[in-house]
């Protein structure tokens, strides 16, 4: 069982405490029903399945309910940090090849 | 009395404490503190069992958790009768009952040994060769066959009656294995004060001081110094000692499962003790301490009753005091045998020869050995050993060939060399690297916050191996906790050193021979075997283990993967590492489903959720059904009544009278704030902004793609709050669905959202007579048609409680919901219902509330939809907001796919035989006269006998369903086709008069 940092109570609990939300950063169109076929077509149903790090949303659903971001390697499983929602893309990952 | 093979003076156990026990319904007597293996030995009885595939006669060969061989069933009672115990393991209390296992008609004449004598037909690939044809032969002939004949001990006919606890536990340290390495470990880091668990999977500590006689630490026997130092442990309040106990899995981020086997070695249990104990310890540091496991010597019949390993003769002996023997050989590779044989010739037992296989070894063993008298044989070979159901002679040959002779033994003791037991460090998903010096596997590349000490390290004796575990303690807490302890190490004053020995096949067993020297004892998987894998082409390690079953028993090979991987590496012609090691995986000893459910079975599997009238029900003898986690009342038979008298009577009642009914389980959630109308026009298709305060609507809810994902009826209880209803099963999707939008896309919107499913009690009041049901019991509401008109809310009193009455109507009657307290929620029911027992109202079930809501063509999410249903397929387009320009799953619903023809469309369905109900799932065609596969152009979602209709009525989701009104279609059944007309969706009262009536 992995434990994950909860950005909002900031403590690293354990990962039944969690769901996992699907691929982050992926914003809605402000102006959604505009979208074409093929737009739309990305935004909802292409995603990423990269070996390797991933950007993915979490819930600590079984504790302060709140979405947050994680970066996570589907290689090692491990997760190489979680930051709030809305917050950027981190540019450089901590332990990431200089 | 002391059985024939205990040898007073010897051994730890106090010979004066008996314990009487039966094996194959043969009463022995053996003494406290035994294993049963120890105890048979004790009497003499060497053969335990049958082996799996070729039924061969097999007996004990080790003292631990390796063995292979000695698998007995434990019965206890009925309902306890635990197959496949290893009786290394499971330890002696007085009455034990043991049976060996896969034989018959018994131990000794076993009808399957025919197998032995056709095994030709059983050799590597065997299964996969012979039972190849004819395919359905599988299932009804072969599987039931192999299963009968390879039976691996009988199930218990009765559920497990015993109860099995758990514990999460954390620490700085996590030690696992209690021999001289995990027990120096443990005190370097409990001296820093630190949290420690020390774990054992035997009853005492001590590792291989059970069998070292040699071993000297503080100046002390290293058994008792293991003994004092456990004791000086348990006194520590840091640490907590848990022996009997097995780290059987290390997974993610020092997540180590650990089973404690609390009752199984005591004569009564008792109910109050939990059978086995599961931890789950998350550990900042774990040293792995978890020793070296002895090989065996790879030659014809080396799997004989009373040919064992070198180091299992050496406990039964020094801790036990049992010999194994009166007449015993040693065939070795390695030191380690050498210890034995003296040990054993010291008490009094003789050694016939030992054979070594080496050409001039030296050293003090061998100096010893041969001043006690023990002939030595340098490089030569046994090549066979004789004997049937008990080992009697051994047949010793110069190592290159030549000439033989054979020498009678009553037991053999072997030592090919120690295997660093790098399983949990495997698990741990570190890399093991192999030492071609040294010819083994050991910890290299760390992936996790682990250090391995001691002989799964390769570290070689007793002195360096306490001297590396008592310092990688230490760092273990100062890394964990910056701690430092201020102990003294423990000073080793004389210990054994082992190393080296041989890997594959001994001579005579070598390429080109075919004798029946075993690799893997428990699969039956010969040296032969996995030359004929290579043979036939395979050549990754991880295809010989399946095609052989090398290493795939229960026993997972931790006696036979190094042999089995050698002889492939030699056969291969390239080096082992190129070969490569199969992957260790979880459990490292077999682990009971109990441990692993605990108290998760039988009513606490999962969580029941009963409503507040639940008592109520139960007491009026309503027959609940389960509904997600919730016990819902299905329907309310009288006396005499089947479920479908039942149901017709109360469909019928609330129709002409009313009727009660339970919907406290919707999903229930309100949402406030100022944005709240803002954010409900986002999350629904309806339109909100304009819903009167005190007005109620029926909202549905899609996902981005367009299809129906809940629905429900939202009550505006005032400008900033409103009460939203959703599906029984679909309250918790829902709400995180709200979550998700209100947290990630819309968090600009000033909302909150609360689930209020457990705080109000909702009880359905529906019928032409609800009103007057009601009205006499509320305060402060104007119940008339003008004043509280169909889809209104109001708050107000009933019973002096508060209340949300809703009127809204799934019954296409008038209709209310009354809203209380849960607490409430019992008194309230109870005095509505002395109310309707004025006017002969019922309560009602969910059977009937189906019944009533399909008479109306009201439908249910997840049964008339299944998440490709859109509102326009379902009917109800008049839903959705034609002027809104945004809500979740406004684009998905203009998708090419979403708006072309011909998609399916809910529909009512008459069968022309009124008094047919069609089955719910079954699929519609248009012409049933068309070869077979059928086109399928919908099938039935709803289907019920209406005693309002007189007749039976259905809904289907047929394609162009609404284009189809009044044409006939067809559901083929496996016992003929019915005939259906397309209907309305519509049975009762079309116009809605009765919503006022
Ligand atoms: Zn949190």
């Amino acid at each position: 069982m992995l434990l994950i940092r909860c950005p909002y109570c900031e403590e690293e609990r354990p990962e039944l405490e969690f769901r996992n939300a699907g691929e982050a950063h992926i914003a809605r169109p402000t102006n959604i029903a505009a979208e074409t076929d093929d737009d739309f077509e990305k935004f909802f149903f292409i995603r990423a399945n990269p070996k390797g790090v991933i950007y993915e949303r979490w819930r600590h659903i079984h504790g302060c309910a709140r979405f947050f971001n994680a970066v996570r390697d589907t290689v090692t499983d491990k997760f190489v940090m979680t930051y709030k929602a809305g917050e950027p893309k981190p540019a450089k990952l901590p332990g990431a090849a200089k | 009395m002391n059985a024939m093979f205990r040898i007073s003076g010897a051994g730890r156990l106090s010979q004066a404490k008996t314990a009487s026990f039966s094996f194959d319904d043969k009463s022995y007597t053996g003494i406290e503190g035994d294993t049963l293996a120890s105890a048979l030995l004790a009497n003499g009885v060497h053969l335990v069992g049958r082996s799996f595939k070729y039924h061969r006669p097999r007996g004990v060969l080790s003292a631990g958790a390796e063995e292979p061989n000695a698998l007995v069933q434990i019965v206890r009672d009925d309902a306890r009768k635990t197959p496949n115990v290893r009786a290394t393991v499971q330890e002696l209390y007085d009455g034990l009952t043991a049976h060996s296992q896969n034989r018959w008609p018994s131990l000794s004449f076993d009808v399957g040994a025919v197998n032995d004598i056709a095994s030709p037909l059983f050799s590597a690939g065997f299964y996969y060769k012979t039972f190849m044809w004819p395919k359905s032969a599988w299932k009804s002939l072969y599987e039931p066959k192999i299963r009968a004949a390879a039976g691996l001990g009988v199930s218990p006919g009765k559920p497990d009656p015993d109860h099995y606890a758990a514990r999460y536990a954390h620490c700085e340290v996590l030690v696992l294995g209690g021999g001289a390495a995990g027990i120096a470990a443990a005190l370097a880091a409990a001296e820093a004060g630190v949290r420690v668990i020390l774990a054992d999977e035997q009853a005492e500590f001590g590792g291989s001081l059970r069998f070292e006689s040699g071993a000297r630490i503080d100046g002390q026997d290293g058994y008792a110094w293991a003994q004092a130092a456990i004791a000086k442990l348990k006194a520590m309040d840091n640490v907590r000692v848990l022996s009997r106990t097995t780290a059987f899995g290390y997974y993610a981020q020092n997540f180590v499962g650990l089973v404690e086997r609390v009752s199984d070695h005591l004569k009564n249990p008792g109910r109050e003790l939990a059978r086995e104990r599961l931890w789950q310890v998350r550990a900042g540091r774990v040293v792995i301490a978890t020793g070296a496991i002895e090989r065996h010597m790879v030659f014809a019949n080396n799997d004989r009753p009373g040919v064992m390993l070198a180091s299992a003769a050496r406990t039964y002996l020094n801790h036990y005091g049992v010999a194994v023997g009166r007449n015993v050989g040693v065939y070795t590779a390695n030191d380690s045998a050498y210890a034995a044989a003296i040990d054993l010739k010291k008490a009094g037992v003789n050694i016939a020869a030992i054979v070594d296989l080496r050409d001039n070894p030296a050293g003090p063993a061998i100096d010893e050995a041969r001043a006690l008298g023990i002939e030595i044989n340098f490089g030569r070979a046994v090549v066979s050993a004789g004997g049937k159901l008990r080992v009697s002679s051994m047949t010793v040959q110069p190592k290159n060939g030549g000439g033989g002779r054979t020498i009678p033994v009553d037991a053999i003791l072997m030592s090919a060399g120690w295997t660093p037991s790098v399983h949990l460090f495997s698990q741990s998903r570190g890399k093991v690297a192999f030492n071609d010096e040294t010819k083994r596997f050991v910890p290299g590349t760390y992936a996790q916050d682990c250090v391995s000490v001691g002989a799964c390290n390769g570290t070689d004796g007793l002195d360096a191996a306490v001297d590396e575990a008592y310092a990688a303690g230490a760092k273990a807490a100062k890394e964990a906790s910056g701690k430092a302890g201020k102990g003294a190490k423990p000073k080793v004053d004389a210990g054994e050193s082992w190393s080296r020995g041989m890997l594959g096949a001994a001579p005579g067993a070598g390429p080109g021979t075919t004798v029946k020297a075993f690799v893997d004892f428990q699969n039956d998987v010969t040296a032969k075997d996995i030359r004929q894998a290579v043979h036939e082409g395979m050549h990754s390690i991880e295809h010989v283990k399946r095609f052989t079953t090398n290493g795939m028993a229960t026993d997972q090979g931790k006696t036979s993967n190094m042999h089995g991987l050698a002889i492939a590496a030699e056969e291969l012609g390239k080096p082992i590492p190129q070969v490569g090691l199969t992957t260790f995986r979880a459990p490292y000893t077999p682990v009971t489903f109990g441990s692993i459910v605990g108290h998760a079975r039988g009513a606490l599997f999962d969580p029941t959720r009963r409503t507040a009238t639940h008592g109520w029900a139960a007491s009026q003898g309503a027959v609940f059904e389960d509904v997600g986690h919730w016990k819902r009342a299905w329907y309310f038979p009288k006396a005499g009544e089947d479920m479908h008298a039942a149901v017709n009577r109360e469909c019928v009642t609330v129709r002409k009278v009313a009727g009660l009914f339970d919907a406290s389980t919707l999903g229930k959630i309100e949402v406030v704030g100022p944005d709240a109308a803002k954010f409900m026009e986002l999350l629904y298709t309806n339109p909100w902004e304009k819903l009167e305060t005190g007005r109620c609507r029926y909202g549905i809810m899609l996902r981005e793609d367009g299809f129906i994902y809940d629905d429900g009826v939202v009550g505006r209880l005032a400008p900033d709050r409103f009460h939203v209803t959703t599906t029984t099963g679909g309250a918790p999707r829902v709400m995180n669905h709200m979550e998700d939008y209100l947290q990630t896309e819309f968090p600009h919107l000033n909302v909150w959202l609360t689930s209020i499913t457990e705080q109000w009690a909702v009880i359905a009041v529906q019928g032409p007579k609800s009103r007057e049901i009601i009205a006499p019991l509320v305060e402060g509401i104007d119940m008339s048609d003008e004043a509280m008109p169909h889809m209104s809310v109001r708050e107000g009193k009933i019973c002096g409680v508060p209340t949300r009455l809703f009127r809204m109507s799934f019954t296409g009657e008038r209709g209310f919901e009354v809203n209380v307290p849960a607490d409430y929620g019992e008194a309230v029911w109870e005095a509505l219902w002395a109310e309707g027992q004025k006017h002969g109202a019922t309560a009602y079930g969910t059977e009937t509330m189906h019944v009533l809501r399909a008479e109306k063509g009201y439908i249910i999410v997840g049964q008339d939809t299944d998440g490709t249903v859109t509102p326009n397929d379902a009917g109800l387009d008049w839903a959705v907001g034609k002027k809104k320009t945004d809500f979740v799953g406004i684009r998905g619903l203009t998708r090419p796919d979403l708006v072309a023809k011909g998609r399916k469309q809910l529909v009512g369905l008459k069968t022309k035989d009124p008094k047919v109900v069609l089955e719910e799932g079954a699929q519609i065609v248009a012409d049933p006269k068309q070869p077979i596969p059928m086109k399928m152009i919908g099938h039935v979602t709803s289907s019920y006998w209406s005693e309002n209709c007189g007749r039976s009525i259905a809904l289907a989701l047929v394609a162009g369903g609404r284009d189809r009104m009044g044409q006939t279609l067809y559901v083929p059944m496996p016992n003929g086709t019915i005939e259906v007309e397309v209907t309305g969706m519509v049975f009762v009262d079309e116009k809605g008069e009765r919503l006022n009536g």
